[in-house]
């Protein structure tokens, strides 16, 4: 080999890291829960008793998801923008007839409550997970998600991310089939 | 207290790594000398500040402080002391301390021991170490404060992940870790040299016991590593491929190619470039591995929590470091003057060959880790590499390797010939032919890897021992028995793996109590299943008696357990270990009939794979007391010349 290309060798490693530094820098930038779906779809609920997450708000548990009608448990919290973003659908959705549960995720009561107050309230019964532990066992790896649980406590559907007003039909129909 | 003294603690360790760098750098310029000798004494006290602060981490740990968010998270009065202690490393921020703490206790050892090396190549290395420090410093003062307050203090902690409630998490990380960052010496050793332009014999004589002890280290932790997940995640499998498993395996490649091509260099001062980037390639996995995974951005069963923030701290530490590696490399090595040369067949070419194919198959897992990350970036796709590509990709380059493993030690420094190479190579060569005969004959129908995989093992086995053939065996120096050991346990470990591969037999049922299975040589009833409590779980237990021809008949006891908190279900294979294999049974769900998923497995040979991984580290400590033994002696024998 000419002395040159041996020279031009000895700069490839280099290039070859800048190349990796630029699939790293672009796996950071993209959100990365967008498309992790729940193994737990077709499957029952976990077992779960989680505090109630405002005051004046039934606690929300396990139990709650198996009295017969399809119902929707909203993954959110207060200091999630696309929380913000899907409010206005929630309430949509409530005004339709859909019953909306939530799990308030790594939040604290009086940040919920203003985030109600702000946003409103579509939600019949608030649970807080402090600690993610349920989110985690629901298999959700962001907020916000929503999963549509049938009458006898079954996972149906998954939502993942906000829902924008044009998912809102879909959700409405995943309700219903799973009456 | 305790808390602020740890922080203090930190604080000023990484103020030492400051001042460790600068005066060492200061140090290296013509006519500042003065500040040399003060720097490994810096670098001792860098070490026990840190040692220090990690110390008072896991005393909080073990005094369950709550009023410590991360001892509140992590930690719970309930549990047994072995996991309160564990559960110091068991987050991100209590590991992340215990790789800054090794990484400043492997930068003071190197000032107390290292003697060898010119006083001023030393302190460059020692400013390298510092410098990666600094970095690690800043990374855990300012994003992954361990010693944070939690105002108010909880009643209760949070516990821990029951996957990690397990007398292996003690063990297996700061085993693990005590490889990867062990390797940060071999990284400093590099810029050192290249600093001062002083790669050479005596240079890699240096290095290699440094590389040794991490590579031992990293060695016996992938094992750990592999039988836990063998056990604990009740799978069955023994390797899974995924993205922490490669992230240990990577460095461990690496670290392989650069202990031989280290003592190409120690020997025969050849390969000095390639041994140099060798060793920043060691250190650069280990960095990127840990975080990679850390970082969230690829999943797996080890990612801690994710942050952005600190995702975007790594990949600028990641830059400096291994970007400033590569270009001082970029820039220095073409005026590192060329090593000696050798013939293609001899010793060195047969290393050479070595490190080609261990680069080859480092290549191949890095770009199957990294494949996902690639193609999110472009299309946005998800998608996860499993192991059909890596089998397919890197089983033959493995089975190469090893063969000519067979052949390496055999051969002559500086040039051989091939006939008399043959002739030594005649009975493992013999015994190969054998071994084929005989897997044909007794396993008709085997596939096409595993078949080579056992008859390679046997060849090489057996070329392995051919070494000590006709020596003196009292004189032979231990080194060479530590070589013979180490690739004696690669044979030992691809017969489990292959063996493993090719004769495990598996039942997988819905049974009823009664109803007896064949698995492999066992017939097991299920005699019952009941439920059982323990401290913070419950479980089902299903009670199974194995019978094996007329051999006294014994019970085994799988269960899978449910944790509260959080409510996670794990379940704990019976694993029957015997001589010629291992029996596993693991117990699912109920149909809601009656009737109980039962999974069992016949592995033929499976503890060979770990018994190997053990040889192979056991052959790397020899290696390494025999090399240190060797060179005291000849230190003493010139100090009395």
């Amino acid at each position: 080999m000419k002395t040159r290309t041996i020279r031009l060798i000895l700069w490839a490693p280099l290039v070859l890291f800048l190349v990796f530094v630029g699939l790293f820098a672009s796996g950071l930038i993209r959100p990365s829960s967008s498309t992790i779906r729940s193994k737990l779809i077709g499957q029952p609920l976990p077992e779960f008793a989680l505090p109630a997450g405002v005051p004046g708000k039934p606690a929300l548990a396990r139990s709650d998801f198996t009295a017969g009608k399809p119902r929707l448990l909203n993954v959110f919290a207060s200091w999630c923008v696309p929380c913000i973003a899907e409010a206005p659908q929630l309430v949509q959705l409530r005004d339709a007839g859909v019953e909306i549960d939530a799990i308030a995720i790594r939040d604290r009561s009086e940040d919920i409550a203003g985030f109600l107050a702000r946003n409103g309230d579509p939600y019949a019964r608030i649970g807080s997970d402090k600690d993610s532990s349920v989110q985690l066992a629901l298999g959700s790896s962001g907020v916000p998600e929503t999963f549509v649980i049938d009458g006898k406590g079954i996972i149906r559907h998954q939502h993942i991310g906000d829902i924008r007003p044009e998912d809102v039909p879909a959700l409405l129909s995943a309700v219903q089939s799973a009456q | 207290m305790i808390a602020e003294a740890g922080l203090a603690a930190l604080w000023l360790a990484a103020a030492l790594a400051v001042l460790q760098l600068v005066l060492a750098v200061t140090g290296l310029r013509a006519g500042h000398e003065a500040t040399l000798p003060s720097v490994r004494p810096i670098a001792m006290a860098q070490a026990v500040l840190t040692g220090l602060a990690f110390a008072a981490l896991i005393y909080l740990f073990l005094a369950v402080d709550l009023s410590v968010a991360l001892v509140a998270a992590n930690d719970h009065s309930a549990k047994p002391w072995l996991y309160k202690f564990a559960g110091t490393w068991g987050n991100h921020e209590g590991s992340m301390l215990m790789w800054v703490t090794i990484l400043a206790v492997a930068g003071g050892a190197v000032a107390i021991f290292e003697r060898r090396l010119p006083e001023r190549t030393l302190i460059a290395t020692l400013g390298a170490q510092a410098a990666i420090g600094i970095g690690f410093y800043a990374f855990l003062l300012f994003a992954s404060n361990p010693f944070a307050r939690l105002d108010p203090a909880p009643v209760e902690g949070q516990g821990l992940n029951p996957l990690l409630q397990d007398p292996g998490l003690a063990f297996h990380p700061p085993t693990l870790y005590l490889g990867y960052v062990g390797l940060s010496v071999a990284f400093s050793f590099a810029v050192g040299a290249l600093v001062t332009r002083d790669v050479g014999a005596a240079f890699a004589r240096a290095m290699r016991p440094w590389v040794l002890g991490a590579w031992i280290f990293l060695t016996l932790g992938i094992t750990a590593g592999s039988y836990w997940a063998y056990y604990e995640l009740g799978w069955g499998g023994w390797w899974f491929w995924d993205p922490v498993e490669n992230a240990s395996l990577m460095p461990w490649l690496a670290a392989t190619a650069l202990l031989h091509s280290v003592t190409v260099l120690a020997t025969r001062d050849g390969l000095r470039a390639w041994t140099v980037m060798l060793a920043v390639v060691a250190f650069s996995m280990s960095m990127v591995g840990t975080f990679l995974v850390r970082s969230g951005i690829l999943t797996s069963v080890h990612s801690f929590a994710v942050d952005p923030r600190r995702g975007a701290f790594i990949l600028a530490l990641l830059a400096i470091y291994i970007g400033g590696a590569l270009l001082l490399f970029g820039l220095r090595v073409g005026t590192v003057k060329e090593g000696s040369q050798f013939n293609a067949v001899s010793r060195e070419g047969a290393l050479v060959v070595n490190n080609l194919l261990l680069s080859a198959i480092l290549g191949i897992v890095l770009v199957g880790t990294l494949y996902p990350l690639g193609v999110e970036a472009v299309t946005g796709e998800k998608l996860s590499v499993g192991p059909p590509y890596f089998d397919a990709a890197a089983g033959p380059l493995a089975l190469i390797l090893v063969a000519i493993m067979a052949a390496g030690p055999l051969m002559r420094w500086r040039r051989d010939e091939l006939k008399p190479l043959a002739m030594r190579l005649a009975l493992p060569i013999l015994l190969t032919a054998l071994a084929l005969l005989a897997v044909i004959l007794l396993a008709p129908g085997i596939r096409i890897l595993p078949l080579l995989g056992l008859v390679v093992a046997a060849g090489v086995g057996a070329a392995s021992l051919a070494p000590l053939w006709k020596r003196n065996l009292r004189r032979t120096p231990m080194f060479t028995y530590g070589m013979v050991i180490a690739h004696l346990g690669i044979a030992v470990s691809l017969a489990g793996m292959a063996s493993e591969s090719a004769f495990t037999k598996e039942t997988l049922v819905a049974s009823r109590i009664g109803e007896t299975h064949q698995v492999g040589p066992y017939a097991l009833r299920l005699d019952a299943v009941e439920p059982v409590a323990g401290p913070n779980w419950t479980a089902i237990e299903a009670k199974l008696t194995v019978t094996r021809g007329d051999r006294a008949p014994f019970v085994v006891r799988p269960e899978a357990r449910m944790f509260w908190t959080p409510p996670t279900e794990t379940s704990e294979a019976a694993i029957t270990t015997v001589i010629d294999g291992q029996l596993y049974a693991v117990v699912g769900k109920s149909d809601g009939e009656g009737r109980w998923q039962l999974r069992l497995w016949w592995k033929p040979f499976v503890t060979l794979i770990w018994a190997g991984g053990v040889l192979i580290a056991l052959g790397g400590l020899l290696s390494l007391v025999g090399r240190v033994r060797r060179e005291r002696r000849t230190h003493e024998r010139l100090a009395w010349a």
